[in-house]
């Protein structure tokens, strides 16, 4: 007993890099298809990370490194504390500050660029931060539990007790995924309005790092959407390859928003998360008092 | 290794072109040629490309410009002229603004002839750019064994 929360973490630390490259491959194979093209081989996510490490390192400031490294560190702690079903509080703000050193890197080169990149991912952590953590309070009213060891073996369905915030989680999970239509501080894509946002001054195994610390990112919130759905393995894996799919679909059918609509989108979902768990305290007051 | 030639991410500049050979490299992209089926993206920064692909000439206000964007690009790295005007100049070689080719500024790897350049052309000109990218890695990663090998016979020198 003492021992598989271990397991779990190093399963995560080793595994979560190929599974993520793995998914970031089928997504662009699958974004190809839904644009009409054959796209690139499965494993491209994998050659571009291995190209930029054998790029030439150019660092304008070498504190840019540091703060990188960091947040892959933090990215893989709060990755491999959800694995070993850690506390999801502890989990989150592990997760919040891995991206507030990103956003200090960004800012410790001179660029206007990633200036820009950095200031709109600090939009970004204000629009998801709410509805995150509304997703662990509500996981909590349902299983009475902050670990994921325990919400994850729970036999209640929280999805049926927990709609609206697992909506308000998916909106979030677009900003999350750097999809469109909230991949307004850097996005998968090509050109855009800021270059390349706030990876602009990143290069080489410096942006090879950014890279991995997403797969991680990514393997950890489709984690925390099986949580939703815990009760029932299969379909909980049934429900992730679809909400990813959806992910995909929505990233290629809309536009890039501007950053007051992608704030208020944010905000919009926590409303509902809000309101989902005003409801849900309501029924289990009542069901407490036996209805009486 | 060789993951450098499976994933070519390219930097286009338009020089002065007449806009003819932007639109057949934009073409490249399409779910016709479709350049992304060999790791190929389209990246816009600099910083983060390994093929800087210019059309159009060279002309005294942009010279500075793209002197800087090489600068900016991290070793190795290939330059593509597409079409005439980025190899001489082409039809615009006589007006009072234009200097010439790309390579008056920077050093040119491969020319792609045409006016505009065909998306097939240009693919087989990235192509013909790949091993040349390949060459200038493994020339990257020699010297810098040399230079490793160096400095340890340095350090025994210095111990004995």
């Amino acid at each position: 007993m003492t021992w598989t929360w271990l397991i779990g973490a190093v399963l995560f630390l080793v595994l979560a890099p190929i599974a993520g490259g793995l998914i970031a491959g089928i997504d662009r194979r699958i974004t190809a298809r839904m644009q009409g093209r054959v796209g690139p081989p499965l494993l491209q996510p994998f050659y571009d990370v291995g190209k930029l490490f054998e790029k030439e390192s150019v660092v304008v400031t070498t504190a840019q490194n540091f703060y990188v490294l960091a947040y892959l560190i933090f990215i893989a702690l709060s990755g491999a504390l959800f694995f070993a079903g850690g506390d999801l509080l502890l989990i989150i703000f592990a997760f919040t500050l891995a991206h507030v050193f990103l956003v200090l890197g960004a800012y410790a080169a001179h660029s206007p660029y990633s200036h820009i990149g950095a200031e709109r991912e600090l939009i970004q952590l204000m629009a998801y931060e709410p509805m995150i953590i509304l997703a662990a309070v509500g996981l909590y009213m349902v299983t009475n539990s902050f670990y994921v060891a325990e919400i994850a073996v729970s036999t209640i369905p929280a999805i049926l007790y927990l709609p609206g915030v697992f909506l308000g989680f998916v909106t979030i999970l677009t900003i999350k995924l750097r999809k469109s239509p909230f991949d307004i501080s850097t996005s998968h894509h090509a050109h855009q309005e800021i270059v390349k946002g706030i990876t602009t001054e990143f290069s080489g195994s410096t942006l090879a790092q950014v890279e991995i610390a997403h797969w991680y990112e990514n393997i950890f919130l489709l984690g925390f959407v099986y949580l939703f759905f815990a009760w029932n393995p299969v379909i909980g894996i049934v429900a992730v390859a679809v909400t990813y799919l959806a992910e995909i679909f929505i990233d290629n059918a809309t536009a890039r928003v501007r950053w007051q609509a992608a704030l208020k989108s944010g905000w919009l979902a926590a409303v509902l998360g809000i309101v989902n768990l005003a409801i849900l305290a309501y029924i289990l007051a009542y069901m407490m008092t036996g209805g009486a | 290794m060789a993951f450098l030639k499976r994933s070519p991410w390219i930097l286009h500049y338009d020089g002065s072109s007449c806009n003819g050979c932007d639109i057949e490299v934009l073409a490249c992209l399409t779910p016709l040629y479709d350049v992304e089926r060999f790791g190929m993206i389209n990246t816009g920064n600099p910083k983060h490309a390994d093929v800087l692909l210019i059309t159009g000439g060279i002309n005294t206000q942009n010279r500075e410009v793209v002197k800087n964007i090489y600068e900016q690009m991290p070793e190795p790295k290939v330059v593509i002229a597409v079409g005439v005007c980025a190899a001489t100049g082409g039809i615009f070689r006589e007006c009072y603004n234009i200097v010439g080719g790309i390579d008056k500024v920077i050093p040119v790897d491969v020319y792609v002839p045409g006016c505009a350049a065909r998306p097939e052309q240009i693919i087989d000109g990235v192509v013909t750019a790949l091993s040349i990218l390949e060459e200038k890695r493994a020339k990257m990663a020699g010297a810098a064994q040399t230079k490793e090998e160096a400095r340890h016979e340095e350090q025994a020198g210095e111990s004995t």
